[in-house]
């Protein structure tokens, strides 16, 4: 029986790495910012996974539950960020926080 | 058996993918990431990740995205509008991307000919693995990241509570 | 014996009148200032009365300062004959000198700080005089000079006393110069520094060695003693306070270069040609100085160019091998010119500041016991047996004629100037008519009060009586010195020199007061040559003083200072600015751009990465 070869995992995970920064870079509502980073996250994820396959253990496995973690908490802060800034402003538009500028 | 459910999920997910970065109106695409999340549950499976992909499912697809929801929802957040872009991200980030997905690409089919997914290939997934190493190896990890959920649930309190006064 | 203490009483003067005497009132000042001099007076005397005639060094070993590689210098101190006589004159006439401040000080301002500088001098010189090696001496030479720079200009908002302070410092600062050599090559020849065994392996060394460290000691101490050619400080250190010249410009810290060679006698017995040369600096020095004190008109001027003249003739003793000698006349000089200076601080206090000659004249009826003091001082510094002077000034003549007939001609000549231009002081600020300004503030001379009278009545006795102290005798088994047979011949003539200079000055100021004019009208140039001190002062400012400054202020401070390194940092600083301003663009606020930013920087990784595993 054939299975997948392994490439194809890594691809598709490559794929969706590729799009979360598509994601990140292209659109201008905080939020879908947000999301986009959640993607890549994940992919990542499938990555650490497969590579447990290849290698036969576990520690991958804890690593994306680790991630998986500390996704969660960086989640529930940065949204109450922009909720902050949202209060502020009055906008979810990225290119308008900008007071970095130089 | 396994490449026919390995392309139905893998194509699922870059399809709510492409869905999350395009569409406009910020509830699509968060419906579209629950989309992402749950095939990738099911590509963890296949991956005899069984524990993950119950975790994936109930934290990722179950946590994160209502909280998720729940924000667009406080925020009111409209549909996008088309304003002002970027320059340095249209005209630099397009072929940079192009470039990294080529490169990535590349790269993975290098480095692992011949070796292949079967599903039940990996048995050392299950729960007890994953606690046995958890609580063993990764104790101090763990121990870290409670605290660091403790900080972060915290700084949330914090950040957002003045809105309630 | 505890010699530390003798130090660290006026130490502690100084610290507590320092620290707290400007909250104190007068009498608390004067209290510490002159106890901790009276106690350091008893201590000294407490040791020398004790047990044991210090026929040996009696050497106290406190601490070690430094200890680095072959060089170990411990902080010593030691006594014997030599230090004994030193730290009696130091002691004692300080002890005076410091009860005469009272007085002389009480309408200055700055009372405090004028008792601290003198305790701490005090503290410096006994440390000096104290040491027991080369390197502790040093401590204290460079102390005093420290504290004579502090004192001289003491009348700090004058430019005059300010200037002359930094010249006394920087002049003294060249001696130091070969004072500092001179012990680098002491410790590069003997392995140390200390008396005991710098002495103890003198007369194996070769003569070349000593001689040079005899030079370059001699250079430190025409510095600190201002012999030829180092000794224009002195005369402008008169603008210090009077007790201030009295006791560091005539009795202690310009006595410790002839106290440092008498202590290096080891070196310098092994050293003919060294010793040749100190005794020809100092016969030059004395002959010169007495020439310019001829033609000066400022009271105090005249002591300063005599007490350089003295120096000299203490030099000569030293020279001449007769140390003993030396040392003698630095006591008597000490009781003598000390007075003459605290004298002459009186008249000018009773004239209430006036201290050119010119003005003064008959007041040895407005001021009876200043005068008959200074008559005392005067007959002795002429040299007038049986006075202490006599004595001292007529064993180095007669070591100077065994060591080389022409220096005994030359001292006798210059005896005879000493008694001249003294006698000329005194006439002219004692008898005739009073020539000052009748109606002016100096009209009204008054006596000065007993605590400065008291002191000076002390110092006439020791001046008049100190011959009979036999400072040769106690020092001469110190300096194995060889007995110069008296010759009554020489005695004689040295006599007669100095009674034929008061007469001459009789003469020419008392009997017939014109003479002196047409004689100064005749003589025109010669007298503008001494007036002006041989124009010395203006030629070392012409050749060295003004191309050092202008060199230092024009090509090194504007050049160098200003202009490059200022430049060039100035210039670091314009270029980083530049840079940070072009950098600066990158920093849009945009957060998307900082994001393509990262992934161009990834894609750069990964290639990397991909180069550099091979796989390309």
């Amino acid at each position: 029986m054939s299975g997948v070869p392994i490439s194809w995992y890594l691809t598709l995970s490559a794929i969706l790495f590729t799009l979360g920064v598509a994601g990140f870079l292209f659109r201008r509502n905080i939020i879908t910012v947000f999301m986009s980073i959640e993607l890549m996250l994940n992919a990542v994820n499938l990555s650490f996974i497969t590579f447990s396959y290849y290698w036969k253990q576990v520690n991958g496995h804890l690593i994306a539950f680790f991630v998986m973690v500390v996704a969660a908490s960086e989640a529930a802060v940065g949204l109450a960020i922009i909720l902050t800034v949202f209060k502020n402003r009055q906008t979810l538009n990225i290119d308008e926080v900008d007071s970095m500028k130089n | 058996m396994d490449v026919i459910l390995f392309l139905i999920f893998a194509i699922i997910a870059v399809v709510c993918a492409i869905n999350v970065v395009v569409q406009t109106h910020p509830i699509s695409s968060a419906i579209s990431l629950v989309g992402v999340m749950a095939s990738l549950a099911v590509l963890y499976l296949l991956l005899g990740a069984e524990f993950l992909a119950a975790a994936q499912v109930i934290v990722y697809a179950g946590a994160i995205m209502v909280l998720f929801v729940f924000v667009i929802m406080l925020l009111n957040a409209g549909a996008e509008t088309k304003k002002g872009q970027s320059s340095m991200a249209l005209f630099l980030g397009g072929p940079l991307l192009v470039a990294l997905l080529m490169l990535l690409a590349w790269f993975v089919q290098q480095l692992f000919p011949g070796i292949s997914v079967h599903f039940g290939g990996f048995r050392g997934g299950s729960a007890q693995d994953v606690g046995r190493a958890l609580f063993t190896t990764y104790l101090l990890p763990f121990e870290v990241t409670s605290i660091l959920i403790l900080i972060a649930i915290l700084g949330a309190i914090v950040l957002a509570r003045k809105e309630m006064d | 014996m505890n010699l530390w203490l003798i130090p660290v009483f006026p130490l502690a003067g100084f610290v507590i009148n320092g620290l707290f005497g400007r909250r104190f009132s007068k009498s608390l000042v004067n209290a510490v200032a002159i106890g901790s001099v009276v106690l350091s007076f008893a201590w000294v005397l407490k040791i020398l009365a004790g047990p044991g005639d210090l026929e040996t060094t009696h050497t106290e070993h406190y601490f070690t300062w430094i200890q680095s590689g072959a060089l170990n210098i411990g902080c010593d101190m030691a006594v014997d004959r030599l230090t004994a006589v030193m730290l009696l004159v130091v002691t004692g006439i300080g002890l005076l000198i410091h009860i005469y401040s009272i007085g002389y000080m009480a309408h200055e301002g700055g009372y405090y700080r004028f008792f601290a500088y003198m305790n701490l001098f005090m503290f410096f010189m006994l440390v000096l005089v104290l040491a027991a090696n080369y390197l502790v001496l040093f401590v204290g030479w460079e102390g005093v000079g420290l504290c004579s720079y502090l004192l001289i200009g003491f009348y700090f908002d004058k430019k005059f006393a300010t200037d002359a302070g930094n010249k006394a410092f920087i002049v003294n600062r060249i001696g130091d110069f070969g004072f500092s050599l001179a012990m680098f090559l002491i410790f590069k020849n003997f392995g140390s520094l200390d008396f005991a065994t710098v002495f103890q392996q003198a007369p194996g060394s070769s003569e070349a060695i000593l001689t040079t460290i005899g030079l370059l000691l001699l250079v430190g101490a025409c510095g600190k003693s201002a012999q030829l050619p180092l000794y224009v400080w002195l005369p402008d250190a008169m603008a210090g306070p009077t007790p201030v010249s009295a006791l560091i410009h005539a009795a202690t810290m310009v006595t410790a270069g002839v106290y440092m060679c008498a202590r290096s006698f080891p070196i310098y017995i092994h050293a003919p040609a060294a010793m040749n040369t100190i005794a020809v600096i100092g016969i030059a020095t004395a002959f010169f100085a007495a020439t310019i004190g001829l033609a000066q008109n400022d009271i105090k001027k005249v002591f300063a160019y005599s007490t350089v003249s003295q120096l000299g003739y203490m030099f000569l003793g030293v020279g001449c091998g007769a140390f003993s000698a030396g040392i003698y006349h630095l006591m008597t000089h000490a009781f003598f010119k000390a007075l003459l200076f605290l004298g002459s601080g009186s008249v000018i206090h009773a004239l209430s500041g006036e201290q050119d000659l010119r003005h003064m004249g008959g007041l040895r009826k407005k001021v009876p016991w200043t005068f008959a003091t200074m008559m005392c001082a005067a007959v002795a510094i002429a040299g007038v047996p049986p006075f202490s002077g006599f004595f001292s000034k007529d064993e180095i003549l007669v070591a100077a004629n065994h060591h080389a007939p022409w220096m005994f001609w030359l001292g006798v000549i210059t005896a005879g100037m000493t008694a001249f231009y003294v006698f000329r002081a005194m006439f002219l600020a004692f008898f005739g008519e009073y020539r000052g300004d009748v109606h002016g503030k100096h009209a009204h001379p008054h006596e000065s009060p007993p605590v400065m009278l008291i002191p000076l009545a002390v110092l006439a006795l020791l001046s008049l009586g100190g011959g009979f102290i036999k400072i040769p005798a106690l020092l001469g088994e110190f300096f194995h010195a060889e007995e110069i047979p008296e010759d009554p011949t020489l005695v004689a003539i040295s006599v007669a020199a100095g009674l034929l200079g008061i007469v001459l000055a009789y003469i020419m100021y008392v009997a017939r007061p014109g003479m002196a004019d047409s004689f100064v009208a005749a003589f025109k140039a010669l007298y503008t040559l001494i007036y002006s001190k041989y124009f010395v002062d203006e030629l070392y400012d012409a050749t060295l003083v003004k191309p050092v400054v202008n060199g230092s202020r024009v090509l090194l401070w504007k050049g160098m200072d200003a202009g490059l390194i200022d430049g060039m940092v100035n210039g670091i600083g314009a270029r980083a600015r530049n840079i940070g301003g072009v950098l600066r663009l990158i920093q849009s606020g945009n957060i998307r751009s900082y994001a393509t930013w990262v992934l161009l920087g990834s894609v750069l990784v990964i290639v990397a990465l991909g180069i550099a595993g091979g796989l390309r």
